[in-house]
């Protein structure tokens, strides 16, 4: 029963982490940035949910709000930031997301207190096994509304116009320049989209778990791996190694101890790197 | 471009030299007592540096207009010079020397939080600058053999003590078996120890001994080994994060479990984020407005309470009550020790022995307080989803009876 409990918990909490990784990918396809500051774009969203609950309405309708206050946040960090330093060298935008990162995650502690918070959706239990394997409603919530905005995402990727543009540029970006494609538009979009993104995520955590300013990176490094086992565009890829992470950290934690989970998520980052001999592209294509 | 580059180093140091020639304050100015306090106002612990600093301040104020400090025949008023540590404890450590050794600061109140306490009290320590605090709990800040730090508060191996015992009291004197998760942090492993203390005494069984970290949000796994093994007591402290985490998954899993005891639940508002969830949590407390402690100048607990939130606008946690009991301690050690001397102030604040609103103050030689038990509450809701802390033990202090065992989810 424990295995079992161990893999639906680890199987839903996976399919959202995959959600956060699937906009990191995006990104890092399209543009060739790694983002630092994806678990603190998460945690942002997540407060957003949890201030639609403390004025009254349910946080459930965070995953609606929340995604549109977060893509013009990403287009914003785009227009101020990125596009000054996209054309550099890859470290440099590394830096620039990094120091995001410490901005937001000093911002938020500043507008909402250093307090850790939760938003109560009120969603009970299921209970399965004759009551030996409960499943809290709100996680399996979190999983369906994730499935939801991927199916959308991948929907909209091969069929609007904007997704075709997107995945032309991050084929190839001169290319799709040339045949007429804003690429200045595209790289703002692509930011936002991968915000919005985080936003669905923070509310869906803001109901799940508990959101705090400073809670952001493990969902950074968590989401770098997925990516990184996954490959970039490969959505599959990535919502499979999504769920594996998820398995994987719930059976460390019963096996080694809580204590080392997220320790455990870092280690096996380490093996995966040194294993896949993983080698970021030095040159971007980037087109200004 | 020359030009401006000279412009700019030549301001900033002018800039620099202001900014570190501030006019130095001495120890006594005219009849003013300036005391020293490095509080985290920004960064994570900032809610409760706030805390801390306005029980500082309801503290001065109140003393310095009830006839401030009498020494040597003339009377004196507190103040005191904040800076902000940033949560930081090697920012901490900088401002400590910072006010003793530019302010000139001769006595000093502690920051929040254990460990910021630890990095400032080697500073006071060398300079012989007498130090209490109200924020630092943690057994290893009196194991050191400090001689200027002084604590009003319990030790944090103490907190969940109390829940332990009354568990094997209910159980007829027989140990129980006891689950427990603790984050990895000085404050919650001191909890911890304290637990294995109580266990061994009692002759009580430890049957998970799991550990959380830092970045915990989800302590599922720890919950369904509770659920396999049904132990008497589940023990948890993880800061504020730790008790919402705890309550929130705890009411969602169903988890049955005779007796819950937590730290935190002051500071993390249980009652108000859980509303029903929370009730039967015991949680440990420094204090509880309803303890009857008297003293001449804030009266009582629920009369501090009253007048903290009149002046700050809400219910005081027990982190700025013992704030404020630090103001009451130095001012009664500078009137017995009748001089500003640090070494006499020290013999005197070490010598203290008194009752205020917060409860008795008396220092062991390590500098914690051992005359001031911790309280448990019991988060208790009426019908209607209204949810209050009522004191339960120890029994001295007891405002409702404690109910035990909780409930099961499935009788709720």
């Amino acid at each position: 029963m424990i295995t079992i409990q161990a893999c639906l918990d680890g199987l839903l909490l996976g399919i959202l982490f995959a959600l956060i990784a699937y906009g990191m990918a995006l990104q890092w396809g399209v543009m060739n940035i790694i983002n630092i500051a994806q678990g603190d774009l998460v945690i942002l969203g997540g407060y957003i949910a949890y201030f639609m609950y403390l004025y009254g309405i349910h946080p459930a309708w965070g995953v609606i709000v929340s995604p549109i206050i977060m893509y013009f946040v990403g287009i914003a960090i785009y227009k101020l930031v990125i596009n000054k330093v996209v054309d550099r060298d890859l470290f440099i935008s590394i830096l620039a997301t990094f120091g995001i990162s410490i901005l937001f995650m000093q911002l938020m502690n500043f507008a909402f207190g250093a307090d850790v918070v939760l938003a109560n959706s009120g969603y009970g239990t299921t209970m399965l096994f004759d009551n030996n394997v409960v499943l809290p409603n709100s996680k399996i919530f979190s999983a369906f509304i994730s499935i939801v905005f991927a199916i959308c995402l991948v929907v909209y990727m091969k069929r609007s116009k904007l997704g075709r543009a997107i995945r032309a540029t991050a084929q190839n970006a001169r290319a799709a320049k040339i045949l007429g494609v804003d690429t200045e538009k595209v790289y703002a979009a692509t930011f936002g989209i991968n915000a919005a993104l985080c936003g669905v995520a923070g509310a869906l955590i803001s109901i799940t778990f508990t959101i705090h300013p400073y809670m952001g990176l493990p969902y950074t490094i968590r989401s770098f791996m997925i990516v990184i086992v996954a490959g970039l565009g490969n959505l599959p890829g990535v919502a499979m190694s999504g769920m594996g992470l998820g398995i994987f950290e719930e059976f460390a934690d019963y096996i080694l101890g809580t204590e080392f989970r997220i320790g455990s998520v870092f280690l096996l980052l380490v093996l995966i790197l040194v294993y896949r001999r993983f080698k970021l592209s030095r040159k971007r294509e980037y087109l200004k | 471009m020359k030009i401006k580059n000279i412009l700019i180093t030549f301001v900033s140091a002018i800039a620099l030299l202001f900014s570190t020639s501030v006019v130095s304050f001495a120890k006594v100015v005219g009849d003013k007592i300036i005391l020293g306090a490095a509080i985290s106002l920004t960064g994570k612990y900032s809610s409760n540096g706030v805390h801390t600093q306005n029980g500082y301040n309801m503290a001065v104020d109140r003393i310095n207009s009830m006839g401030g400090v009498k020494v040597g025949g003339k009377t004196y008023k507190f103040d005191i010079i904040y800076y902000d540590d940033e949560s930081n404890p090697k920012r901490a450590a900088q401002l400590a020397e910072r006010l003793i050794s530019q302010d000139k600061v001769e006595f000093m109140l502690g920051p929040y939080s254990s460990g910021l306490t630890k990095a400032i009290a080697p500073v006071t320590e060398k300079y012989g600058v007498p130090m209490v605090e109200a924020n630092g709990a943690s057994r290893s800040l009196f194991t050191k053999g400090y001689k200027y730090l002084f604590a009003v508060l319990a030790p944090a191996n103490l907190y969940l003590d109390v829940a332990i015992r009354t568990a094997v009291e209910l159980n007829g004197g027989k140990g129980v078996r006891i689950a427990q998760a603790f984050e990895q942090d000085a404050f919650s492993q001191d909890v911890r120890l304290g637990i294995l203390d109580a266990a061994k005494e009692t002759g009580s069984e430890i049957i998970i001994d799991d550990k959380l970290p830092k970045e915990l949000n989800d302590m599922a796994a720890t919950l369904v080994k509770v659920k396999q093994m049904k132990p008497d007591v589940l023990v948890v402290s993880g800061h504020t994060k730790g008790a919402l985490t705890a309550i929130r998954q705890i009411s969602e899993m169903k988890v049955d479990v005779p007796m819950l005891a937590m730290t935190h639940c002051d500071a993390a508002k249980l009652s108000k984020q859980h509303g029903k969830n929370s009730q039967y949590a015991l949680c440990a407390s420094q204090w509880h407005k309803t303890l009857t402690y008297k003293d001449d100048f804030f009266k009582d607990g629920m009369t501090y309470a009253a007048d903290f939130e009149k002046e700050f606008g809400y219910d005081p946690p027990y982190q700025s009550a013992e704030s404020s009991a630090a103001l009451l301690v130095f001012k009664d050690a500078f009137e017995r020790a009748n001089t500003f001397d640090q070494k006499k102030v020290r013999d005197a604040l070490a010598a203290t022995n008194m009752q205020t609103f917060y409860g008795n103050i008396k220092f062991a030689p390590g500098g914690q307080n051992v005359d001031k038990p911790m309280v448990l509450f019991q988060v208790m809701c009426d019908d209607a989803g209204k949810c209050e802390n009522k004191v339960v033990a120890p029994l001295k202090w007891a405002s409702a009876e404690l109910i035990h065992p909780v409930p099961k989810w499935s009788e709720r």
